[in-house]
């Protein structure tokens, strides 16, 4: 535990995302505890009212607590976010360890992932959602697969070089079959990118969901989402500006502290960068 | 420090002299100091050698004299560095300001680097950059800087220096690079030049001629040369004078002869056991330990001198008269080399060209050669790590069939791998244990506390302390990793070893504690090496017989008495006199020659002429070329 802390003060950016991004994730899951309003409860005498003591957030169109709504929405954010993270994490690795290893494979799959990486993330997921209809389940899957090549190109190319590392030729040398020579030598050794990665299309798919929403192809309007309360703001945010501010600030921040653990967690693992200190 | 004086009668040529410099890198409680008052003299047409391991602040020193060490992190605490410059003012280049030293690198000071790869910038030409070094420091334009240029290359011995002015980096090879450097550096008439390791990473026969170029540039120029390397060999060929430094200490300072002849210091005495000398093994056939006076640690205890249990046997001649464990017949190895849009064939690298050779139980058998001559290529299409293109492999008289997996399997339970790199060649997520064991598990030989006993086994055998087993690979030094690499490999008890240049990246003194340890291992349990290397020095320490290679085929293989007394075949002769000889009694007058190694890339139809091998004595065959001594 002394280490932990240790760790934590030598690199100040991993603990401040960390911490900042544990608090996020602690008002999603104690949402319930933490605003006692429903977030869906329409209300039409208290329409777009401003920050008040009763309305800590002011109110949207309908009536409803935008603080409710954007604690809430953290919710669909953060799992949009970690689901996304994690599957195309799982799915990028299983690709990109093969096509770093079987030949004919590799041909095929980089040039459709080129092809894939040639679209533009959020109108391949427009695409996506298009075909099929908006639920949370089909904007998670139609990010995870613009996520995806991003992932399956960093493992393969690792792969690539490791494979040509003297350890692994070791190994075969030794008789090892490629599973183990993939799953002992190969594998571990793209881990440390790996969860940098990880955490930037993370932070990428939680800003990709906030958009899909924020044009209305996202998560349906059912689901608060801090895209689709800022989508409603939208008619009247020169006037009523908070109905967009308070769900923007609060995306902004998630983003910095996933984005400040990446950089964090990069400068961590990179031993060049160890050494400096 | 003894004679740290003793060129003081002679000061009107002295240009460089250093007083109680020391360096040090970070602060507080990570303190290293890398140099500690440090005292150094250098006369014009002066060469003075600092030798020393990898840490010892050799590097450090001439950074130091640069005063680039700040770029690294370090800072220089004490001492003066006084610059006799040849207008003859006197700088103190401690204090001078950036500018000042600005315009004395490369002009008054210049320096070499070790890596000739990396030491040019690869987007401009050779010609661009030398002319920007002369526009640097010397009036004139660029058409008279391109005629220095031209006249500076011909002195480095560079053929068709107009025509070189316009080539790019990546065109040369690494001792023309290197040739280039050089010229660079002399390009302003520097009285001083600081060469650091310029020839480590260069082959044998390229190495010999940088040396001599470097030799007779200093004549011509009347510069004091600084020349830091590892090894003695080097320092007898060239040093006038030597200093010894460790933990960034100078622990010896005295003339090349005496320093030579009377070391006086431990670690100097280890240094020098450590080298081996070319032409010391004359009448045994056997291997020969190191006797090295300096034990580090606990990595090379006691071990009886002399040994009476041979495992080999062989006749009076040294040749092998046990059983042939492994045998190649007529291996090819070729790599394609593909281009154009349908990636077609368009050349062949004939990396290994019809070589036989046999393997005895018990017995080292060398592969030398120098880069690109397809000794590594052997070994590793011996162990399939390369497709071979055609040719057959017999362990233990069963052919290996290459696309079988359980033949496959079979061979890499008795043949192992040693590689080159202690640094690469363990898996950073690997425990140390673990990987020793790796080779037992995927064998299916031993599990879990079986294993875990044969590995403690194991590495006691190697000299290392089973009580770390689980640490990291990044928590051992270079020599204990070679260890627990050999560790790894005869986990399974393989009758053969390759080992592909297992001890070229150590230190001196580790390097004699690691071939000691093989010689060991092999006495104990009586296991073959195929050693593969291009140190002639420890191979003839080593082996029991020697196979030259050249451009992918044999061109002599024979006992190594043979071949380092009476070596026949021309090229043989020469990689033999290009080997550095660590007395500096014995300094040969060299004749400026420069020859390139040939590359082994062919056109698709042409196809080597492959000599074969005549006997001229007893187990000792040279190819028979067509034209008499074209090789």
């Amino acid at each position: 535990m002394g280490k932990f802390f240790r760790f934590l003060l030598r690199h100040p950016t991993v603990a401040v995302g960390g911490t900042l991004l544990l608090a996020l994730i602690l008002m999603a899951v104690f949402a319930p505890w933490i605003v006692s309003k429903d977030p869906m409860a329409l209300s039409p005498i208290h329409r777009a009212r401003v920050p008040s003591d009763q309305f800590l957030f002011g109110t949207d169109l309908l009536g409803r607590d935008v603080f409710a709504r954007v604690v809430y929405g953290a919710r669909v954010s953060l799992i949009v976010g970690f689901t996304v993270a994690f599957l195309s994490a799982v799915i990028g690795t299983i690709i990109g360890l093969t096509s770093g290893f079987v030949r004919w494979v590799d041909a095929i799959v980089m040039r459709i992932m080129d092809g894939l990486m040639s679209i533009p993330t959020i109108l391949l997921a427009i695409a996506l959602i298009a075909l099929t209809r908006a639920s949370l389940e089909n904007v998670i899957i139609a990010i995870t697969i613009a996520e995806v090549p991003r992932v399956v190109r960093l493992v393969r190319g690792l792969a690539l070089s490791l494979r040509e590392q003297p350890y692994v030729e070791a190994a075969i040398a030794a008789g090892a079959s490629p599973v183990r020579v993939v799953f002992k030598h190969i594998f571990p050794n793209t881990i440390a990118a790996l969860t940098v990665q990880t955490t930037y299309i993370c932070g990428l798919a939680i800003l990709a969901e906030a958009s899909l929403s924020f044009i209305g192809a996202g998560v349906p309007p059912s689901i608060p989402s801090w895209g689709n309360i800022m989508a409603e703001g939208r008619a009247l945010w020169q006037i009523k500006p908070h109905m967009i501010a308070f769900p923007a600030v609060f995306l902004s921040i998630t983003i910095l502290s996933i984005n400040m653990l990446g950089d964090g967690l990069r400068d961590a693992i990179d031993p060049r960068m160890a050494k400096r200190i | 420090m003894t004679t740290s004086d003793r060129r003081v009668d002679r000061p009107s040529s002295r240009v460089l002299d250093v007083n109680g410099l020391s360096v040090t890198f970070g602060a507080g409680a990570g303190i290293v100091r890398a140099v500690q008052s440090l005292d150094l003299q250098l006369d014009r047409g002066e060469t003075l050698a600092i030798v020393g391991e990898s840490g010892s602040g050799k590097s450090v020193t001439s950074l130091a004299l640069m005063r680039l060490v700040e770029y690294g992190g370090g800072t220089i605490t004490e001492g003066t560095m006084h610059l006799h410059r040849a207008n003859g003012q006197s700088i103190d280049l401690r204090h001078a300001s950036d500018e000042a030293m600005r315009s004395m690198r490369g002009a008054e000071l210049s320096m070499i680097f070790q890596e000739p790869m990396t030491s040019l910038n690869p987007v401009f030409t050779v010609g661009s950059q030398l002319t920007e070094a002369i526009l640097l420091h010397q009036p004139g334009d660029s058409s008279s800087a391109t005629a220095i240029a031209i006249r500076i290359l011909d002195q480095v011995r560079i053929p068709d220096a107009k025509a070189m002015m316009g080539r790019y980096p990546h065109e040369l090879s690494g001792g023309m690079r290197q040739r280039v450097m050089i010229a660079m550096a002399l390009s302003c008439k520097p009285s001083v030049l600081i060469a650091d390791e310029p020839t480590t990473a260069l082959d044998v026969t390229i190495q010999a001629q940088i040396l001599q170029l470097i030799h007779s540039l200093q004549k011509e120029m009347n510069m004091g040369v600084i020349f830091i390397t590892h090894d003695m060999g080097v320092v007898a060929e060239v040093a006038d004078r030597v200093m010894v430094m460790r933990h960034g200490k100078v622990v010896e300072h005295n003339d090349v002869y005496s320093l030579f002849a009377n070391p006086t210091h431990l670690y100097t005495k280890t240094l020098l056991a450590a080298v081996p000398k070319l032409g010391s093994m004359r009448g045994t056939h056997e291997p020969m330990r190191f006797d090295l006076p300096l034990q580090e640690g606990d990595a090379d205890r006691a071990r009886p001198e002399v040994r009476h249990v041979k495992h080999s046997e062989r006749s009076a001649e040294g040749v092998h008269t046990s059983p042939v464990i492994l045998s190649v017949k007529d291996l090819v190895t070729r790599f394609d080399i593909r281009g154009g849009i349908f990636s077609r064939v368009i050349k062949r690298v004939h990396a290994v060209e019809q070589v036989s050779f046999d393997l005895h139980e018990g017995e080292t058998l060398s592969l030398v050669g120098e880069s690109g001559c397809g000794k590594t290529t052997t070994g590793r299409s011996l162990i399939s790590l390369a497709k071979i293109t055609s040719g057959q492999i017999l362990f233990a008289g069963k052919p290996i069939v290459q696309s079988s997996a359980s033949s496959l399997r079979e061979l890499r339970r008795n043949v192992q791998f040693v590689f080159q790199d202690p640094f690469a060649s363990l898996n950073p997520r690997m425990r140390i244990g673990e990987c020793i064991k790796e080779p037992l598990i995927i064998q299916g030989l031993a599990q879990g506390a079986e294993a875990d006993r044969r590995v403690a086994e194991l590495m006691e055998r190697v000299g290392l302390d089973p009580a770390t087993i689980h640490r990291w690979p990044h928590e051992f030094s270079g020599g204990q990793r070679q260890r627990i690499c050999i560790a790894r490999a005869l986990s399974v008890n393989p009758k053969v070893l390759i080992a592909d240049e297992a001890v070229s990246a150590l230190d001196v003194s580790i390097r004699a504690q690691i071939v000691n340890l093989l010689i060991d291992l092999q006495d104990d349990l009586g296991i073959s090496y195929l050693f593969i290397s291009h140190d002639m020095a420890v191979v003839e320490r080593v082996s029991h017989r020697v196979a030259v290679m050249y451009l992918g085929q044999i061109v002599e293989l024979g006992p190594r008495n043979a071949i380092f007394e009476h070596p026949q075949h021309p090229y043989t002769r020469k990689l033999m006199a290009a080997v550095p000889i660590a007395d500096p009694k014995m300094r040969r007058a060299r004749n400026l020659e420069l020859s390139e190694i040939p590359s082994p890339a062919r056109a698709l139809n042409d196809l080597p002429v492959v000599a074969p091998l005549v006997q001229v004595g007893e187990g000792h065959f040279v190819a028979q070329h067509k034209i008499g001594g074209i090789y």
